[in-house]
């Protein structure tokens, strides 16, 4: 098994705070995620979790309190992938294409090579010269777990990543999980409820209208956090 | 280094993306072509009216086509939030604005060439002799309008009547690209052919104050 040495990063969250208007998204968010961890991120629709994720990549900017990296030099962000909801693909170019372009803009070294694994690595070789936009949602989330792995990030940042998986592409996606976590890559994937993802995780986090309501790395508790927030 | 090699994959991508679909360079072409026979239909006019108004009907019907063109060009990013990918992945968030310019400015060029052909044809006018001096003109009025136009693209994208506010913001906001560019091309359809370095001058001016303060300020257009 090998071990992300020397590239291993954490999450500092301190004292987060995120409004839209009057709404509050996220209230005083005071947590760290250590190197390594895999952090199963769950609540209710509206709770804050993509808004949490879209802060750690740094993509919004809290209304108060800051996010920093253990780990990383200071002032430096380490490599990052990120999923989220919107595919974060251009339709209008091939899967190949497409990560041919990140790669390309995120200096991956080999990048024809690292593209065609990844591409391998998603069961979507034989698709590589198709435009995206003939692509069934499944297969289109596959190619989005493939352009976040591009930079083999010290952090992983996933939004409900098992949208649109059949049950083939999900064990995949739960074996490549589970193998970037045993590299010591940190992971935070936000999941609605126990699933074979989830069971991955090494700590369970809740939120509740944008407070932290649960957190606990016991994993004894992780069913009761999934389902109402108590840890005991 | 970094800024240059991201700008230039950024920029291969856009005229990939366009050259695959044609779907600006079609639309407006149609769109030029509309207007400049309207235009021709509506005035009738003289060989010597076509050279005292042509010039402010041709930088009218362009700066119409070009708020149609700059629109999609953030809004398209919105469909799969790609402009989110892009912000991870670039070193320099300037470099996404500088594809976008770079590309657009390519796109308004082409559409410029045919418009050109277009009027010369509608208005009785010789544009051949002249085409050096007039790709100068229209090279400094496309750079000013699709600076200010990408910019605005970035912020109008993001905002609730984004269909309509970009051409609200941006019309305006281009008069002092306007009536530059329709006076030097006027004085180029002259007899004497001359290039008016002082309207030229208010165009380059005009154009680097804009680059300008999107290299500065560029990054927080992109914020959400």
């Amino acid at each position: 098994m090998s071990q992300r040495v020397g590239q291993l990063a954490g999450i500092k969250f301190s004292k987060i705070e995120k409004q839209f208007g009057k709404l509050y998204a996220l209230r005083r968010l005071d947590f760290d995620v250590a190197p390594g961890e895999c952090v199963a991120l769950t609540g209710r629709n509206g709770s804050g979790k993509t808004t949490l994720l879209r802060i750690a990549t740094r993509l919004t900017r809290p209304t108060r309190g800051e996010v920093t990296f253990t780990g990383a030099a200071p002032g430096e962000t380490p490599a990052i992938g990120y999923v989220s909801h919107a595919l974060m693909l251009y339709e209008e170019l091939t899967a190949a294409e497409n990560l041919l372009l990140f790669a390309k803009l995120l200096e991956v070294p080999n990048l024809a090579a690292r593209a065609a694994q990844l591409l391998e690595a998603a069961n979507l070789t034989s698709r590589a010269s198709s435009l995206v936009r003939t692509f069934s949602r499944g297969m289109k989330q596959r190619l989005a777990i493939a352009r976040a792995l591009l930079q083999e990030p010290s952090i992983l940042l996933l939004d409900e990543p098992a949208t649109g998986l059949d049950t083939e592409s999900a064990a995949r996606l739960v074996n490549t999980i589970r193998q970037l976590r045993d590299e010591g890559c940190t992971i935070v994937m936000s999941v609605h409820g126990e699933s074979e993802l989830s069971r991955l995780a090494t700590r369970a986090v809740r939120l509740d209208a944008g407070a932290l309501i649960a957190d606990t790395r016991d994993g004894a508790t992780f069913q009761n956090v999934f389902a109402t927030g108590e840890v005991s | 280094m970094k800024l240059l090699s991201d700008t230039t994959v950024l920029l291969q991508k856009e005229l990939q993306a366009e050259f695959r679909s044609h779907e600006l360079l079609t639309t407006a072409s149609i769109f030029i072509l509309i207007v400049i026979v309207l235009f021709s239909f509506t005035f009738d006019p003289t060989s010597a009216e076509s050279k005292q108004f042509g010039p402010g009907l041709l930088w009218l019907a362009f700066l119409f086509s070009a708020s149609l063109m700059l629109q999609p060009s953030f809004l398209k990013e919105r469909t799969n939030d790609t402009l989110s990918a892009l912000r991870l992945a670039v070193g320099d968030p300037f470099a996404i604005f500088l594809a976008k310019l770079c590309a657009n400015t390519v796109f308004l060029l082409i559409t410029q060439l045919l418009l050109l052909l277009v009027f010369g044809v509608f208005f009785n006018v010789s544009v051949l002799p002249i085409f050096p001096k007039l790709a100068l003109v229209f090279f400094l009025g496309s750079l000013g309008i699709s600076t200010t136009g990408t910019a605005l693209s970035a912020v109008s994208s993001q905002a609730r009547m984004r269909e309509v506010l970009l051409p609200i913001l941006l019309l305006p906001l281009l008069v002092p690209v306007l009536i530059p560019s329709a006076e030097a091309t006027r004085a180029l359809f002259e007899p004497e052919h001359a290039l008016r370095w002082d309207w030229l001058g208010i165009l380059i001016a005009f154009d680097v104050v804009f680059l300008t303060a999107l290299w500065l300020f560029g990054e927080y257009l992109l914020e959400e």
